[in-house]
């Protein structure tokens, strides 16, 4: 059977379920409760919804969603910030598709393009800097959000136009890392987690070593995993036998994409351009040293240092996207979940990206 | 967001490589990863290859876990 045609088999998928459902009965005999996991990405959310295994699995594993959204992630000021500068007269704003409907605090970049705001998504980062190179008398912006996917490649958007020699062209820059925001979830106490499933795209460029942290000085367990069903179901079911059996070790179950080291090129070019900064998570507040900014050698491709932007002050909404993302509560204990925030006309993040557990939740999960 | 897409590289030329997308022909840049052969898969993230897929490993993966459904080998780690 071709590799991919044994991820997404029914019957693997059926008996792979029943595996986890037993460790994890066995591990609810031992504590009288059901293994708490946390996916940290949100690409793991959805495919847990969308293949019906968290479904499946609702009544023996409580599967709660982490902050490992970008989009989920992005604080509001952000978003008003980037509104304020597609504002600016002969400025181009680029950005990823995912962005474009999150709202800030009163508009979207939607309804800034609705508006006549010159807004363009962009598949790559490096096609902003074509955008710039093709518009000299033009200010491109790019709106740099994302993890350690996704930032090597906002370095290699900056290498462009530096190779370019361009001097319209720079990066809005509001990154997140991995492991500044577990280990702030895990010293507050709030998440009350038994294990992790880890991120399949971050450890490609961060590797495997770079969660050695949560069984050296936390105890936990944690499995990084791919996105097929069986795999999902593979990720989990040695996760819950690790718990079962008290073991707490880092197991790499997507060896075929992730190296023990990650990506040494990515790694290499982020270090080239970046450095640490402290950075807003949205409904979390601000974490030290959370994110990558560009190096001041590079300020000239630093949007926040080109432009003076000011961004009207925050509106409250009765949005928990703050609690969604540290596990403390699901899409359905928010008030507004499904009445006043849907897909359509989304209140917070969580429901805007389609990695969000709020849209998860509602496409698939939703009891009719 | 950050998820990535399985593609085959079928012509390299410097920093960059056409690949198969399920189908779909594009450029993607493969700065990250200079070992790439023609012929290899790729994991692509915004149109870099991030990883080149290690078929074997799938393979072995795949045999491991079937023997853990079959209930023959219950060692994992
Ligand atoms: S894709 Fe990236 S951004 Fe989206 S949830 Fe995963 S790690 Fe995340
Ligand atoms: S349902 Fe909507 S308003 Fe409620 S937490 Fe989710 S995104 Fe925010």
């Amino acid at each position: 059977m071709d590799v991919m045609n044994f991820y997404t088999d029914p019957a693997v998928i059926r008996s792979s379920v029943e595996k986890v459902k037993n460790a994890a009965r066995d591990f609810r005999n031992q504590h009288q409760r059901v293994p708490v996991i946390m996916e940290v990405c949100g690409s793991h959310t959805m495919a847990f919804a969308r293949s019906g295994i968290k479904t499946a699995l609702k009544d023996d594993v409580n599967l709660i969603a982490g902050p490992g959204c970008p989009v989920c992630v992005t604080d509001q000021k952000a978003i008003d910030a980037m509104i304020g500068l597609a504002g600016k007269q002969d400025t181009i704003l680029c950005t990823f598709g995912d962005m474009m409907r999150v709202p800030g605090s009163r508009r979207s970049l939607v309804d800034a393009r609705t508006e006549g705001k010159d807004v363009r998504v962009v598949y790559s980062p490096v096609d902003s800097v074509t955008i710039a190179e093709r518009n000299p008398e033009k200010e491109v912006v790019f709106l740099g959000i994302g993890f350690e996917t996704t930032i090597p490649l906002l370095a290699m958007a900056v290498r462009k136009a530096e190779r370019l020699n361009l001097k319209n062209y720079s990066v809005w820059m509001t990154t997140k890392l991995v492991e500044p925001v577990l280990r702030t979830l895990l010293d507050s106490g709030e998440a009350e987690v038994d294990g992790f499933l880890l991120p399949g795209h971050v450890s490609v460029v961060s590797g495997e070593k770079s969660y050695r942290f949560l069984t050296a000085e936390y105890g936990l367990p944690g499995v990084i995993t791919g996105f097929e069903p069986v795999q999902l179901l593979s990720g989990t079911y040695k996760l819950v036998r690790m718990l079962r059996e008290g073991k707490h070790a880092v197991v790499n179950d997507y060896r075929s994409v992730v190296g023990q080291s990650g990506n040494q090129i990515a790694q290499s070019l982020m270090t080239t351009y970046f450095t640490f900064s402290d950075e807003e998570w949205r409904g979390m507040g601000a974490i030290p040293a959370s994110g990558l900014v560009l190096k001041e050698a590079y300020a000239a491709f630093d949007a926040k240092r080109r432009f003076n932007v000011t961004v009207p002050p925050q509106r409250k909404t009765a949005c928990r996207c703050g609690e969604i993302i540290k596990g403390r509560i699901a899409p359905e204990d928010c008030a507004l979940f499904g009445k006043g925030c849907t897909p359509v006309n989304p209140v917070g993040p969580c429901m805007v990206s389609t990695e969000g557990t709020c849209a998860a939740h509602y496409q698939y999960m939703r009891e009719e | 967001m950050c998820i990535g897409v399985p593609a085959e590289v079928m012509e390299i030329s410097g920093e960059e490589a056409r690949v198969n997308v399920m189908g779909a022909g594009m450029t993607a840049g493969i700065v990250f990863v200079p070992e790439v052969k023609v012929g290899d898969f790729v994991l692509l993230h915004a149109g870099q290859a991030m990883a080149v897929i290690d078929r074997t490993y799938a393979e072995e993966s795949i045999a491991e876990w079937r023997r853990v459904l079959d209930g023959r080998d219950e060692f994992l780690y």
